[in-house]
């Protein structure tokens, strides 16, 4: 990329600042406002779509949707018992994970956050693992000794799901200054929430990784509430992505619901990764449908608020365009729904045959070089 | 054998690693340009290059998490901290990324990293700049915690904890760096992480000590020898795992023991020690455990007060004579 397009993105920033002087937040907007804008966008999807063949186009759908009912699944075996401890779903955020990770070659790396089943499944993780680990079984991809927050898969070069926020940010780095220690042109994607951007551990990477010009994107999937405290009551300067000037770092504000708006703006951040070795910070704005977690009564936001964004809901949107510009028939939809509930009732089999780890598993891979000669 | 100090050991297996295996990397604050704020680094930029010996920006967090997200794809970083006072910035990465990591991802992802650099009292530098970390790391399963006290051990042991695969955290006495030893000329001289050094025979007490303790307990097992009690001093040079058999052997032999510490006592590692003591050699006990501490206040600046607050070679005389009964 030029620094004619990192100016162009600062200048679609400073467009979004202006709007979020006069309301809330650029999605949250006021009803006619957030019409216009919706509008906008929506055209300009239908129009991006035929720069893609029907076969990625079908891809992306299968893993937003696949996304989707697994969350529910889970969310469903949650209420049974079968999965405990923190379960943070990622219902209406899909286009991000998905939209992302379709830019990227095999083995490129992924690290994220704990919310990070739809990320583990776009990169790759078969979803029978994913669930499994969720159901703490010795089939999950981390041995039913990460569960929910840690997902790890080595095969398909995802390094986790990590639950301390911003901590992955500073691991990302890490990896990327590795690709390029190692003279590869493998990128890497780090993803975080907006509530981590707040954290040292942020403005600590995007600084070493502009000094090193290290080969990562950073993701913020602003979902607009850290916890249950919206963006407004806990980040000074509210618009994420104008913060990676402060570091001279490329950035871009991307809209979460388009899922090809998000592929493109990924694309556009691992060439620059690749062909300069430079970092990018794409801030995705997008929104959880679902409580923070499963325990969550999500007492602090309406109901009508949840249902404006749900009208963007970036499944919904997609299927109507795909349909709209005649790239996806009814008969196709419903394959797509049938072949994802096949997918999905089977992860839940799989999980529940799955054996629970064995008991000396405790103390397996605590270290990779065990010293016998010692108690521990 | 060379004589040497210690600075000068650590520095000669940071290069033959570094010559050995193309992964291994430096960063830190002032590890290359400067050469290292205590000159450990000294000469490694102009052998390695900027690629590998890298001056970190101040950013402790930030550059403990890098290491350790390059070990998990396949390099061995070494992260000097410029004192381990400033380690207490990455615990975070240290405890909730490096030492977990293996075993959260259910085996995938080990992350083979050194952490290491000057740790323990340094001379006037009052409370932030002038402590013993090691209990904190010690306590969690998934890092190795290793110090040492002399140059052998410090090259040997630093060589091994850079082919390890696991966390090490490795600590420098600051007051130490000067002191010199004789160490092995071999080309490949290593010294094996987890096993305790018997750093000097003896039949009527043991005094376990490490870093900055040994020297003080070899005095003081001198003085007591003119006073005809035998000493034995065992370091354990690797605190995690710790090598709990030597030091069980001879309490064994000598029943009465002294465990003498920089660090603060309270939950620290001479309270673990004693721990393991009682559980697994208390018939063996003629006295009861003694700890020598550093005290239970910060450190302060004024020359007077910093010399009470650490052990030294009349206090521990007097704490082996208490364990044996003789005053």
């Amino acid at each position: 990329m030029t620094e004619d397009s990192t100016a162009a993105a600062t200048a679609t920033t400073a467009i979004e600042t202006e709007e979020q002087d006069t309301t809330t937040t650029p999605l949250a907007a006021a009803p006619s406002e957030l019409r216009i804008e919706h509008e906008q966008r929506q055209q300009k999807q239908r129009e991006e779509i035929h720069a893609l063949n029907k076969e990625t186009l079908h891809h992306l759908l299968y893993q937003m949707v696949l996304i989707r009912r697994f969350e529910e699944k889970a969310a469903e075996a949650y209420t049974l018992g079968k999965i405990g401890g923190f379960c943070h779903l990622y219902i209406g955020q899909e286009a991000v994970a998905v939209g992302s990770i379709s830019a990227l070659r095999p083995d490129d790396y992924v690290i994220t956050s704990y919310r990070d089943h739809g990320h583990a499944i776009a990169k790759g993780i078969p979803a029978d693992e994913v669930m499994a680990e969720l159901y703490g079984r010795a089939g999950g991809c981390s041995a039913g000794k990460g569960g929910s927050m840690h997902l790890f898969d080595r095969d398909v070069n995802y390094l986790g799901g990590h639950g301390i926020v911003g901590g992955q940010i500073p691991l990302g780095t890490g990896v990327a200054f590795a690709s390029k220690y190692q003279g590869t042109d493998r990128a890497t994607l780090c993803y975080f929430g907006e509530a981590a951007v707040n954290q040292g551990a942020f403005h600590e990477s995007l600084n070493m990784a502009q000094l090193w010009k290290l080969p990562c994107v950073y993701i913020c999937e602003n979902n607009q509430y850290g916890m249950g405290t919206s963006l407004q009551r806990a980040m000074s300067l509210q618009n994420v992505s104008e913060k990676a000037c402060a570091y001279d770092v490329a950035s871009e504000f991307v809209d979460g619901m388009d899922v090809l708006a998000v592929r493109a703006a990924t694309e556009r951040a691992v060439a620059r990764a690749r062909q300069e070795s430079l970092p990018t910070l794409l801030e995705i704005r997008t929104y959880r449908f679902m409580g923070h977690s499963m325990s969550d009564p999500g007492n602090y936001r309406t109901r009508s608020e949840i249902e404006k964004f749900q009208e963007r809901d970036p499944i919904k949107l997609f299927r109507e365009n795909l349909k709209t510009q005649n790239m996806l028939t009814d008969e196709e939809n419903a394959s797509i729904e049938a072949r994802v509930k096949d997918e999905v009732e089977r992860s839940a089999q799989f999980a529940d045959s799955s054996p629970e780890p064995a008991p000396e598993e405790l103390f397996a891979h605590v270290y990779a070089n065990p010293i016998v000669n010692s108690e521990q | 054998m060379a004589v040497i100090t210690i600075r000068e050991a650590l520095n000669q297996a940071m290069r033959e690693e570094m010559r050995r295996d193309e992964n291994v990397f430096l960063m830190g604050e002032e590890v290359a340009a400067y050469q290292g704020a205590y000159k450990v680094s000294k000469g490694l930029l102009e052998e390695f290059g900027e690629k590998r010996v890298i001056d970190s920006p101040i950013t402790e967090l930030g550059f403990a998490g890098l290491g350790v997200g390059a070990a998990m794809v396949g390099l061995r970083p070494v992260i000097e901290f410029m004192t381990f006072n400033f380690s207490i910035l990455a615990t975070d990465q240290i405890i909730n990324s490096a030492a977990k990591m293996l075993y959260m991802s259910g085996g995938q992802y080990k992350v083979p990293i050194v952490f290491r650099g000057p740790g323990g009292s340094a001379y006037q530098v009052s409370s932030q700049h002038s402590q013993a970390l090691e209990s904190w790391f010690a306590h969690f399963p998934g890092v190795k915690v290793v110090m040492p006290a002399t140059a052998a051990d410090a090259k040997g042991l630093l060589k091994s904890a850079i082919r390890d695969d696991d966390p090490v955290i490795f600590i420098e006495q600051e007051r130490m760096y000067g002191s010199k030893g004789e160490v092995p000329d071999e080309a490949d001289f290593t010294i094996p992480l987890g096993v305790a050094d018997v750093k000097r025979e003896g039949t009527d007490a043991t005094i376990v000590a490490r870093s900055l303790m040994v020297p003080i307990a070899l005095k003081a097992a001198e003085e007591l020898e003119q006073q005809g009690i035998s000493c034995e001093v065992v370091d354990p040079r690797t605190i995690r795992p710790l090598d709990i058999e030597t030091i069980i052997n001879s309490v064994k032999k000598t029943n009465r023991v002294v465990i003498a510490e920089e660090s603060h006592p309270f939950c620290g590692v001479g309270a673990e020690i004693s721990a393991q003591i009682m559980e697994r050699a208390f018939d063996y006990l003629d006295a009861p455990v003694k700890r020598l501490s550093g005290v239970d206040a910060p450190m302060p600046y004024a020359r007077n007060l910093e010399k009470l607050a650490l052990p030294d070679v009349a206090r521990m005389v007097a704490a082996v004579r208490e364990v044996s009964y003789l005053d």
